[in-house]
């Protein structure tokens, strides 16, 4: 413990501190007067005593200095005298300091942002119990075509590893379900998005319900009573937070079922968009419940404590290849994989925000290097005064720790509005991102200041260690030796400033490709080409209920009229119904096998896409037809053994044949029927960023209930596509009242709405590419006028020498394109890598695509060439006679 | 000229301590004091002497006073506090092992 002495003398010297520098003057004056007495007491004249008191005690400042530099805070003074002297060097050229202070703002501001970002989406465990033993489970096919190989579980499958498996403590399965959210008395329908989790998933989570209890095991049955929980969203916008609904009845998809609890505000796994959840099992029928070759779920597993998760996912697999073997004639994988929880939900964002947090590292790291070569250019101005102080003992350490100050300075600046720019950005980013998992959790706390200040100091440190150790070294005695005629002198540092010139292009160019080519890949998305009409097409999907529509005639019924209907309203051009429009993700695929062709092993699976369409379906859509004819009005009810296919069906399973006339075998009804292949249309997309897929399609006039009831009606029209919304929506009402339309879209919009995530990660990421750009272009030009103002006597020379001025601007602009250009190829370097690390968000582009990389290099060539050409211009321009007499 | 490191590292805080033990002294009179026992061997420098009074006020084993001095002017004594005794005993301590280890060493070779 410090004695009161020590905390007194502490608390003296913090805040009397100019006295004590009197006292200590004092001090010492008073000890050579007491000498100068001595000496004259042993007989000297006053001058001479004064003369030898002097020597004796040597040079006064000095043992002042010595002095002050015991006392307690001192190196807080030397810090805040520091300080001082930077902020007057900083305030004495403003604009240097403004325009330094923006970039490292810009710079800190974003590297922070997508940090937070990161760090809530990628680093923070979930939210639940014990979150690094959840591991959520997959099928895996080994001959999978496409996809990364997790693939979707059957509840047979689920069910079985469950029973039958010792690695894992508990097992629950939950899929994404839909429904007709409605009140009791069908009032305010609506169709919102759900999930079916089995009755132990919510335990197993950790996840306790606010209100009411979880699901019991007896209502996890296809049979068991229907019971919601829902969540707090739904909760509070439609009950307004009032608990009594607890117990009470609601209607989904108009039959009755009893809400038993109310989920926690935080939990919004898998996605915020799920309004409540119902019994795992309720969402199958007690038929299907137990099948192995419908994959829809998800599972997600905790392993035992101390299990590995290869060990339990390997016993899972053995078991999976036991039940693969046991239903040979049917699609069901061979292996399980397994990835841990935290990954799974993650997976489709990882890359894009790694990549976009090495983006704006890398813009940072451009920002310290022109921060650099700036602060160089300034040392340089200062070469002399640097050189004298050293010579007259000013330390080296001193010297540094001063021009250290100059760029923490700026960087601390440049911190505090970055992080105020962070502050609005990443909320921003947060909630304009589409689909950004665990987007809600994304805030600003302590561990991003941190961040930001651990950013502010490896940036200052970046920034000016290295002109201030190069401008204060041995070296800088030389600028005293230099005559003011000496040309090139410091040759040495230019290289320097040249070689982080050339990282600083290097990383640009780097940052340009990953743009380009992210931007390539969406530009290729928003004109991907359907296959399809897509101007002017207004869809709208909508759900019968089977309750009422229960037969084959009354679904008829309904679509007849419908068509019908909205044929003759005005600016209609045609109307159709299908399944599931283009573009707007997978429909449900079948099974099947060709009677004339049959598959070349026993094993092999036929697997395609099915949609069910109407006879105009492919005219109004302009989906053209290649052989034979598609649906008439004669395929319906129950003359429905007809299918029309799409040409990926035809190469894919008939290598190219003649399709026409051939049988599909598959059990699309309840049955397993034959079905007659009538024609061939051309193929569409399901999702642009995916392969077409192979597609059959049934007639939708068929009717049967549980395989048409759901439809999308597709309006061409000669108008404003949205402005028919209203009328058609109108015609559905009035064929059925309380019949909810849902996801009423343009075709326009579906596209824009499957690339606008890419989209976004591809804008941000050429906004950072171009921010470096024209960050290079500065750091080029300030380098090279630099150089070229040091070579102007040179440049007089040679021009009073004769050169000829084209000749002079030639010689200042190969020296600044080269290192340029040594840049540029390290940087294609660098574009190589980056290629491969964006791959996988690439859709239809190649990583190393000659032309977009060629485009970028050419935009960063034509931005050196702007900075190079003004100083070269400058340098051609020199007065020989004012260059010369200027020294 | 004396440097610090005329005097063996650390010896200067024990003469400092010392000589104020009996009585407050200012810089000047310590100087002088230091000279005149050691029968002018050792030379305190103001260049060392100074830094050194400063760093053990800091430290808080010494504490000053201005009065008046012999010649009527204003002078900083310095006094010994209870830890400065503390650390007098302790260094007077070191001192006398070092220095015993010392003579055995030079005399034994």
């Amino acid at each position: 413990m410090p004695s009161k002495h020590k905390l007194w003398m502490q608390l003296r010297m913090l805040f009397g501190r100019k006295r004590a520098g009197w006292q200590l003057n004092d001090e010492l004056s008073f000890h050579l007067d007491r000498q100068i007495r001595e000496n004259m007491a042993s007989g000297m004249n006053r001058d001479e005593a004064r003369k030898a008191a002097m020597r004796s005690f040597g040079h006064p400042s000095l043992v002042r200095e010595q002095t002050r530099a015991t006392w307690n805070w001192s190196s807080l003074e030397k810090l805040v005298r520091d300080l001082k002297y930077g902020v007057r060097t900083l305030l004495r050229s403003p604009g240097f300091a403004a325009v330094a202070i923006l970039v490292m703002a810009l710079g800190i501001g974003a590297t922070t942002s997508l940090f937070t970002m990161v760090r809530a989406v990628l680093l923070r465990p979930l939210p639940f119990k014990d979150p690094s033993r959840l591991v959520m489970l997959y099928e895996h096919f080994r001959e999978g075509s496409g996809g990364d190989g997790f693939n979707s579980v059957a509840p047979g499958d689920y069910s079985d590893w469950r029973r039958q498996t010792h690695g894992f403590q508990d097992m629950a399965a939950m899929r994404g379900y839909g429904g007709i959210f409605s009140g009791v008395h069908s009032e305010l329908p609506e169709v919102v998005q759900s999930a079916g989790g089995s009755a132990n998933f919510f335990p197993l989570l950790g996840v306790t319900p606010v209100y009411g209890r979880p699901f019991t095991e007896a209502e996890d049955q296809p049979k068991g009573d229907p019971v919601v929980l829902l969540t707090w969203s739904l909760f509070q916008r439609r009950f307004a937070g009032d608990p009594s609904i607890i117990g009470k009845q609601i209607h989904l998809d108009t039959s009755p079922a009893t809400v038993i609890g109310v989920l926690p505000s935080w939990f919004t796994y898998p996605d915020a968009r799920i309004q409540f959840w119902m019994p795992y099992a309720q969402t199958f029928t007690p038929e299907d419940y137990g099948i192995h070759d419908g994959h829809q779920s998800k599972v997600v597993a905790r392993l035992k404590p101390d299990v590995s998760v290869e060990a339990a996912t390997h016993e899972a697999s053995a078991l999976q290849y036991q039940i693969h073997l046991a239903n040979a004639s049917k699609p069901v994988a061979e292996d399980v994989w397994s990835r841990p929880m935290i990954d799974d939900v993650v997976k489709d964002v990882r890359t894009p925000l790694l990549v976009l947090l090495s983006a704006v590292g890398c813009m940072l790291l451009i920002a310290c290097l022109n921060l650099s070569n700036l602060l160089f250019a300034r040392a340089a101005a200062r070469r002399k005064e640097v050189a004298i102080r050293g010579a007259l003992g000013g330390s080296r350490l001193a010297l540094i720790r001063e021009q250290m100050t100059e760029s923490l300075l700026i960087c601390l600046a440049g911190g505090a509005l970055g992080l105020l720019i962070s502050l609005a950005s990443t909320r921003w980013l947060a909630t304009h991102w589409r689909n950004l998992p665990r987007a809600d959790s994304v805030h600003v706390d302590g561990w991003v200041f941190a961040f930001a200040l651990l950013l502010v100091v490896v940036a200052a440190l970046l920034a000016g260690l290295i002109p201030a150790i190069s401008s204060t070294g041995s070296a800088s005695l030389a600028a005293l030796q230099e005559s003011s005629r000496s040309i090139g002198g410091s040759v040495s540092r230019a290289r320097l400033r040249k070689g982080m010139l050339i990282a600083e292009i290097a990383l640009t160019v780097t940052l340009l490709a990953a743009a380009g080519l992210l931007f390539h890949s969406f530009v290729r998305l928003r004109t991907a080409d359907l296959g399809c009409r897509v101007d002017r097409v207004m869809t709208m999907k909508f759900g019968l209920p089977e309750i009422q529509y229960d037969t084959r005639e009354k679904v008829l019924l309904f679509h007849q009229s419908l068509l019908e209907r909205v044929r003759r309203l005005p600016g209609v051009r045609g109307a159709a119904l299908v399944s599931t429009a283009p573009g707007t993700g997978p429909n449900g695929d079948r099974v099947f096998t060709i009677l004339e062709k049959p598959a070349p092993s026993y094993s092999l699976q036929y697997d395609a896409m099915t949609l069910t369409a109407d006879p105009q379906y492919f005219s109004v859509m302009q989906i053209p037809l290649l052989r034979g004819r598609v649906f008439t009005e004669h395929e319906r009810l129950h003359n429905d053994r007809y299918i029309v296919v799409s040409k990926q069906f035809v190469d894919q399973f008939l290598s190219g044949d003649d399709p026409i006339g051939k049988h599909v075998r598959s059990g699309w009804d309840d049955q397993v029927e034959n079905y007659e292949i009538i024609g061939e249309v051309g193929d569409t997309v399901y999702d642009v960023t995916k392969p077409v897929q192979a597609t059959m399609y049934f007639p939708i006039l068929s009717g049967i209930p549980n395989r048409t009831s759901e439809a999308t009606i597709m309006v061409y029209s000669s108008v404003d596509p949205l402005s028919i919304s209203t009328p058609v929506q109108q015609q559905i009402s009035s064929l059925e009242p309380q019949l909810p339309v849902y996801n009423a879209l343009t075709m326009d919009q579906i596209l824009g709405k499957i690339t606008a995530s890419q989209g976004f990660a591809a804008d941000l990421l050429l906004a950072f590419a171009g921010a470096s750009l024209l960050l290079a272009g500065v750091g080029l030009y300030g380098v090279l006028s630099y150089l070229v103002t040091q070579r102007m006597p040179e440049m007089g020379i040679r021009i009073a020498l004769g050169a000829q001025r084209s000749e002079v601007m030639r010689v200042v602009l190969v020296d600044g394109l080269k290192p340029v250009l040594i840049g540029a190829a390290a940087g294609l370097a660098g574009a190589a890598v980056a290629g491969s690390l964006i791959r996988s968000m690439l859709y239809g582009a190649s990583p190393y695509d000659p032309l977009v990389i060629a485009a970028m290099i050419a935009s960063l060539l034509a931005t050196a060439l702007a900075a190079c050409v003004i100083p070269a211009w400058r340098a051609s321009r020199v007065d020989p006679m004012q260059a010369l007499r200027s020294e | 000229m004396g440097k610090p490191s005329d005097l063996v590292q650390g010896t200067l805080d024990l003469l400092i301590l010392k000589t104020i033990s009996l009585e407050p002294k200012h810089g000047w009179a310590i100087a002088k004091r230091i000279q005149q026992i050691s029968n002018e061997v050792l030379q305190v420098q103001q260049g060392s002497l100074y830094p050194a009074l400063h760093r053990l006020e800091h430290q808080g084993w010494i504490t000053a006073n201005w009065a008046e001095s012999e010649t009527g002017r204003q002078a900083k004594f310095y006094s010994l506090t209870g830890d400065g005794k503390q650390q007098l005993d302790k260094e007077t301590a070191q001192w006398n092992r070092l220095s015993q280890a010392i003579n055995i060493v030079v005399a034994g070779a």
